[in-house]
């Protein structure tokens, strides 16, 4: 394959420019790189705190435990519910002894209320779904009063959305400067070769077959940045983790995998964007 | 086989109102020699980009072979290049290929088959007089042997006319002269020539055709004047 051939000569020819390449297209993807880890750590830490969204519904004094449970079968049946778990006068008091310590002995006799603890499937712990199903839950008959925390529910959402954005924004951000960087770079190596292009166009070359072996170059180039960075990124997570006492989750081995093709794909815009200006000055 | 039209060129970005080339009009026959002279900035170059197409005429048009340059599409410009030899002053050769390797390479990028690509080469640079160079880097050589391997890549596609643009440019009066006898023997050979130079000693001392440009227009074109003339210029 003459592309792949071709592509690979820059290596044997220049292998300096080739690494000083690779690893200023590892730099600018490294950087990407913590930005991600920062953003999936933050992901994992709201989510953690998503999964204690908890609606407790109260069963009005004196109902039968029969009928609760069988509420509770009912309410297992909601689309949005995960867990329901029937709390009973005895359990309730018992937790309310542990959550309370100090308070203990003010507790004595069965006087709290048994309750529904409800918990809900990821996606739908979000402020309007968590008041649907309050508002179900208070249809029940057997059902005296409903706590959800509802402030505490909207200001972890409206966290979350800050965080969303600002994350697609710096995200973008530090995507386009990785963009650039690596069109530098790339341009650089291409202008390199700039006679080679000329001389190529002038013996009848095609612009495919100019193209090519730039593109499969990027394309590696831009992979080895990736797997590069990667290794940087996880060494800067364990020098976190080890100074700074941090624990920090890194990325699975999918979203590694589409850390090193983003490189790949970077790459070859880079030198497609590059190769197509060179071809058009000579 | 190559006819000018009423050709006019004016670089859009030069100076307002300076045109590179004014209705210029010619025909170059199969098997041809001509000579193009004329002061630098007098429209050589630009006739020779317009004939391999990398620059197309502002008015009038340009045709090669099969091509005309109103209705070439740039895809095609490679497979009419392919066809044609062109040569430079400055060689334009690879430097870390060597001789035989900068001759492959015109081969390599038009997709000649791989077991083809040695006997060929071998030829066209037995051709230019150099198979012994073969292994020879370009800054082992001379000018006038780097000039010789830029030859042998323009012939080795068999082209059916050579560019060359001021190839003795860069020689002494020995290599010039030299490069020139490899002219004419691929010219006995029914490749037609289009040479622009400076070197008038080489012009006067043929009996070629010439065409001379001052200022974008041909003020001189020997196939058209009496002998006399030619002689006395």
């Amino acid at each position: 394959m003459p592309a792949l051939r071709n592509a690979m000569i820059p290596f044997r020819r220049a292998p300096l420019l080739s690494v000083l390449s690779i690893t200023t297209i590892a730099f600018s993807l490294f950087a990407f790189g913590l930005f991600g880890l920062v953003a999936l750590n933050i992901k994992n830490a709201l989510q953690q705190v998503e999964e204690r969204v908890e609606i407790r519904a109260f069963a009005a004094e004196g109902t039968p435990i029969e009928a609760i449970a069988a509420a509770s079968d009912s309410v297992a049946r909601y689309p949005e519910v995960a867990k329901v778990e029937v709390v009973t006068q005895a359990q309730a008091l018992e937790r309310a002894r542990k959550e309370l310590g100090e308070f203990k002995d003010v507790f004595d006799g069965e006087f709290l209320p048994a309750s529904l603890d409800v918990r809900l499937k990821p996606g739908f712990r979000d402020p309007v779904t968590v008041r649907k199903v309050v508002q179900r839950l208070r249809g029940i008959a057997l059902v005296d009063d409903v706590r959800f925390g509802e402030e505490w529910i909207t200001q972890l959402y409206r966290l979350r959305n800050i965080a969303g954005v600002a994350g697609a924004a710096l995200g973008l951000a530090f995507a386009a400067v990785a963009v650039i960087i690596i069109g530098a770079t790339i341009r650089m190596a291409v202008l390199a070769r700039a006679r080679e292009i000329s001389v190529m166009r002038l013996v009848g070359a095609t612009d495919g077959f100019i193209r090519r072996p730039f593109l499969i170059e990027g394309s590696i180039k831009g992979a080895l940045g990736g797997v590069m960075a990667l290794g940087l990124t996880y060494l800067a997570m364990r020098l976190l983790e080890q100074y700074l006492s941090f624990q920090t989750a890194f990325f699975d081995r999918r979203l590694a995998i589409v850390g090193i093709l983003f490189g790949a794909v970077i790459g070859w815009i880079g030198s497609a964007v590059s190769v197509g200006r060179q071809l058009k000055r000579v | 086989m190559i006819r000018f039209n009423n050709v006019t060129k004016v670089y859009p970005r030069a100076v307002p109102g300076a045109t590179a080339l004014t209705k210029v009009s010619f025909r170059l026959a199969k098997g041809e020699f001509v000579f193009l002279t004329g002061p630098s900035g007098a429209g050589k170059t630009t006739l020779l980009k317009l004939l391999y197409m990398e620059e197309r005429p502002t008015t009038g048009e340009v045709l090669v072979s099969d091509y005309n340059s109103r209705d070439i599409k740039r895809r095609e410009i490679p497979r009419l290049r392919r066809r044609l030899g062109i040569v430079f002053q400055d060689f334009r050769l690879l430097e870390d290929l060597t001789a035989e390797q900068n001759v492959a390479f015109a081969l390599e990028v038009t997709g000649t088959p791989r077991a083809n690509i040695p006997g060929r080469v071998a030829r066209a640079l037995t051709q230019v007089g150099l198979g012994a160079k073969a292994r020879a880097y370009p800054k082992e050589l001379s000018g006038g042997e780097q000039q010789r391997v830029a030859f042998a890549r323009a012939l080795v596609n068999d082209p059916f006319v050579l560019i060359a643009d001021e190839p003795t440019g860069n020689l002494d009066e020995r290599a010039a002269r030299g490069i020139f006898q490899i002219l004419r023997e691929i010219n006995a050979l029914g490749t037609a020539v289009l040479m622009a130079t400076h070197n008038l000693e080489l012009v006067r001392s043929s009996n070629y055709r010439s065409i001379e440009l001052d200022h974008g227009q041909i003020v001189f074109d020997s196939a058209e004047a009496p002998v006399q003339n030619v002689e006395g210029r």
